[in-house]
Order: C-alpha cells, then structure tokens, then sequence
C-alpha cells in the first residue's frame, strides 16, 4: 500500500513523508436544520493513529466522518490534513476525497456490478488507471483479504461480511492515506463481525490512519491508542482506551459505559 | 401480550398472512410439483401436467365462444365481408398504385423509420430534460422552470393537437429549410416533444429510485458528480425504468399512425386511402394485424430483458 510514483498526486502530502498530525479539526460545528449535530468538534490524529468514536446513536459519530470525507457541508469550524485546510474555499473536493476513504455501515456496493468492477471504478474513473492495472491492482487487495474468488460475484450474492469486506477494498483501491470507519459491523450478524473486524486490525498493522465510529467496545479498547467518547454533538472525553474504559473521568462517559456493561456489551 | 399473537407466521386470529396459509393464486398443488419449470415465479396458477390441461381445455372454451358469438351475430356475414376480406386485404397490403392506393405493407416502413427516429431523439431529450428536473445548482433555475413549464404543457396538450400545430403550422412560418421539410419530419417532431414529456418523467422516477447512500459511496471515492451519474446513478436508474420505458414505446409505435393526419402515407394513412377508393374496410384490419406484429415482439423483448437482468443478477455469475 505504499504510494508508488504513478499515482498522480492527489494534492495531500503523501503520510510516510510527513508524519505529524493527519487530521486536525478545529471548533467544528453542523446542524441539520435546526438540529444541532455537531457542536464544536476539536480533535487532533496523527499519522498512523487509530481513534475510536464511541456513543450513542445520535451523538454525531457518523456525521463527523461524513463531515471529514466532505459529504456534509459544515456550518462552522475547519478541518486540516497535513496542515492544508480542506475545508476551505476553492477546495477540489474529488481530490481530498481520494485521499480519505470512508466505509459505511450498510456497505452501499453498487448493486449493478460485479465485485471486480466495484473496486475497480473509482480508479479507473477518478485516477484514469487503465483497466489491466486496475484489475491486478484490485485482484492484489482481494486476495490479501480472502476475497478473490468472489472477483466476479455480484453483491447480493455475498454474505454481509463478504460484502462489507468488499466494501473495504473498494475504499483501499484509492490508495487512500486515512480510512473511516462508520459503524462497518452493525449492520452484520453477529458471527460474520469477526471476519471485517480482522480486515481493520490487519489495516491498523500496516500503519493506515484510522477514525472508527464503533460500538463493539471490547474492539475499540483492543485495537485503539485513543478512544473519544461523544454526546450531544460534543466529545467529552478523550483518552487511551485502559484510562477511558477502567477510569472514565466524566460522569458522562460513566453513564454511557454502565448502560453498556448493563447491556453486556463490555 | 398483544406482541406475543403478532408474532407467529400463521396466526389465525390476527390473519396474518403465512406462508402456507395463502398463496397467491391460490391453487392446490400436488406434492413434487412446486413451481413450473419455467422461469421465475408464476404468480397465477401452478405447474403440473394436469394444471396444462385445464388451461388448455378453458383456453379452446373461451375461444370457440368468442368466434360463435363474432359468427352466428346477424351483421357477421357483412362484417366479415366489409373488415376482413381476403382478397381486399391481400389487395390493400400488396397495393396498386394504378388502381389509385398504395400498398400498406409498404407504407409501414414510413411507421418504423418514423418510430425508430423518434425513440432515440426521446430518449436523449427526456434524459435531459429528467437531468435539468432533478438538479440543485441555483445557476440553471431557470431551466428548471422552463423544463416544468414544458412537461407539463406536453403532458397536457392532446399528441394530434402537436401533431397538427407542428405539421401545419411550422411550415405556415414560411421560414427557410426548417418549413419546408416532409409531413414525416413534423411527425417525428411532434412525437418527440410529446413523448419526451412523458419519458422525462419515467427517468426521473427511475433516478429517484436510487437510494441516496450510492450516491454517497460514489463520491466517498473521489468520482465526479457527473462520473457517478454515469456510471453509479442512471445505469440503476435505467434499470429500474426498462418495462415503463418499453411501454412507452409500444405506444409510441402505434402513434406514429395520427401523422396520418399530416398527409404522410404510413400504414394507417394508405390503409384509409385504400377504403375511400375500394370502398372496403379490408386495409384497416391489414393494418392492425402490421401494428400488432410490430408491438409483440417489443412486449416480449421487454419480459425478455426483466427477466435476463433478474437471472444474471441471481446467478451472480459472468465477468
């Protein structure tokens, strides 16, 4: 996965070249309406880091990630990669969104192609590779996450692991320097989580960048170095996952975790 | 508790449907007869050898009920005489330019090149005008109006009356090359406006059918918004579309027929100048039987199709 000099330059510094801090977001705030979903967002990642969001429906995990991939317009605040704010004026979008890839809770595979063609698409379309390259480039990322002979299955004939495991790949195919994660298991039953959690334990080995919304807090506390803890817009606690899960400083954090414990899911 | 009574597949008391309970259709099925062998679910009637034979059987009932009641009418021996003569309607369909009418067989091909002409121009300009419909960029405002305005004039105005306003009144305008062209091209022209309103709405119904989150996966990886419409959107969006859209053409074979009111000899138009010269209505059912065996194939084309994307998609096969 390392950049080779083919790629065209996608306007972000290249993550090996630069490490320091990938993603700086500063005072961001988002409201949908009149619902106020984010609140003033302050969160530093550095290169190579794995964070993890945890809480509850509604607390604008999801939203900061479609926030950070620039599918939602913000209302206030900046966001930064490398020190080049993207969220600024004159920013070309299809640019800082190759670099970011983003996985979402119910896959969205294009239902219409093959899972070749879904993972080869967007480097085709987006990076003018041409087709051999993008098929060999694809076949390599498949058969590193056991889903070669899949190569001509449509979606609705893989399982949901299978199909968020594509989805996966297809995001990776941009060769992207930072990954988000929203929710990639929730959607899936319970035995299939296993084989997508592994695919991003195995990505957190080879150094990507990762933000992940979760709720499986049993891997948040195994593969992140920080975990933040986000209520009504806001995050109220950030820490390394030993000091969030076992001390929690705000009653807040405490609240949420009891109800997850109470849950059985801790 | 109420949960507890909802929750059974086959409830009797709620009546709920369940999976034995009622079927569609409704037929008993002999045991190791499910389905027939055809392809896909048969929603009426089921398989089996017996199941053919019943059908087969009512199918020779109802026929032979219709031709009696069409034979033994008191008007059927002038009927059969006025519509459906042999030799009048070998005579229309081979044509007899001496004799004063045109062969209708003949005059059909006018109907397809006028219906093929016009199914391409439609299907771009309705793309388009669906395109200009479903945008949010505040720029092309008011192309959006004037892309309302017109469908629903189109939608509105009876297709003769475009036909008759194009065909008559274009050519009125006197204007150079634009009015003197053939009754066929004014045709064509009216048919495309008219059409294009109607196809226009069939896109946009399809673009809508596609859920919001592809449009999000596919600009999540760096695509275009236009790269996304072409290659993510609209070949769902058609997909979705292909039995309205190929309903919309058979119709739209069929009324290639009104540009017989521009003077165009098409098969409707030289089936009509056949009647007025023989003085025998033979020529019109020549023509129905040529619609007919133009829409037939384009129906079974259209099952054709549903049924090869369903297939493909659930074998899941092919690179």
């Amino acid at each position: 996965m390392t950049p080779d000099a083919g790629t065209p330059d996608p306007g972000i510094p290249d993550a090996a070249a630069l490490p320091g801090t990938a993603i700086k977001v500063e005072g961001l705030h988002k409201a949908f309406g009149t619902n106020q979903v984010l609140q003033g967002i302050d969160l530093t990642v550095s290169t190579h880091e794995v964070i993890c969001l945890i809480g509850a429906s509604g607390s604008g995990k999801s939203t900061l990630l479609r926030c950070l991939n620039l599918l939602e317009p913000i209302n206030a605040g900046r966001i930064s990669l490398w020190g080049q704010e993207i969220t600024a004026a004159g920013i070309d979008q299809n640019l800082v969104r190759r670099s970011i890839g983003i996985v979402f809770q119910s896959y969205n595979l294009f239902p219409h192609m093959n899972v070749l063609q879904n993972v080869t698409l967007a480097p085709r379309k987006a990076l003018g590779t041409p087709r051999p390259q993008a098929e060999e480039e694809a076949r390599t990322l498949l058969s590193r996450f056991g889903l070669l002979d899949k190569e001509s299955e449509f979606p609705d004939r893989l399982s949901g692991g299978q199909q968020q495991r594509v989805a996966i790949v297809r995001a990776l195919a941009m060769r992207p320097q930072i990954m988000l994660l929203d929710e990639v298991t929730s959607a899936l039953d319970p035995e299939l989580v296993a084989e997508v959690l592994d695919v991003i334990r195995e990505l957190a080995a080879s150094g990507m960048t990762m933000l992940i919304a979760t709720h499986e807090m049993g891997f948040a506390r195994d593969i992140a170095r920080r975990v933040c803890f986000l209520e009504e817009g806001r995050i109220i606690e950030d820490a390394p996952p030993a000091e969030l899960f076992t001390a929690p400083k705000d009653e807040r954090t405490q609240r949420f975790l009891r109800r997850i414990i109470a849950a059985g899911r801790l | 508790m109420d949960d507890k009574q909802v929750d059974p597949p086959a409830d009797p008391f709620t009546g709920l449907p369940g999976a034995s309970a009622r079927t569609i259709g409704g037929a008993w099925q002999p045991p190791g007869s499910f389905g027939s062998a055809g392809r896909g679910p048969r929603l009426f009637g089921g398989g089996g050898r017996r199941a053919t034979a019943i059908s087969t059987a009512s199918t020779l009932v109802v026929l032979a009920a219709l031709a009696a009641a069409f034979l033994l009418a008191p008007g059927s021996a002038v009927v059969r005489h006025t519509f459906f003569d042999p030799r009048d309607m070998w005579q229309s369909f081979i044509g007899n330019p001496k004799k004063g009418y045109y062969s209708v067989g003949e005059a059909l091909w006018l109907n397809i090149r006028m219906f093929l002409t016009a199914e391409v121009l439609i299907l771009a300009f309705a793309l388009l005008i669906a395109l200009i419909r479903q945008s949010v960029s505040p720029v092309l405002f008011p192309f959006r109006v004037l892309a309302l305005i017109y469908v629903d004039f189109f939608r509105g105005v009876p297709l003769l009356l475009v036909i008759l306003a194009i065909g008559f009144g274009i050519p009125a305008l006197r204007l150079p090359f634009v009015s003197v062209q053939s009754a066929a091209i004014y045709g064509v022209a009216a048919l495309v406006l008219s059409y294009s309103a109607y196809v226009s709405e069939v896109y946009r119904a399809g673009l809508n059918s596609v859920h919001q989150s592809q449009v999000a996966a596919a600009r999540s990886l760096g695509l275009s918004q236009s790269t996304a419409l072409r290659y993510v959107i609209l070949p769902q969006a058609v997909r979705n579309i292909i039995p309205p859209l190929l309903n919309d053409f058979i119709s739209l074979q069929k009324d290639t027929a009104l540009v017989s009111v521009l003077g165009a000899i098409e098969a409707n138009e030289a089936a009509q100048i056949y009647s007025s010269t023989v003085f025998n209505y033979s020529s019109y059912a020549v023509a129905a039987v040529l619609f007919l065996i133009l829409t037939i194939p384009l129906a079974r084309f259209t099952d054709h199709l549903i049924d090869r994307d369903r297939r493909r998609r659930l074998a899941g096969a092919t690179a």
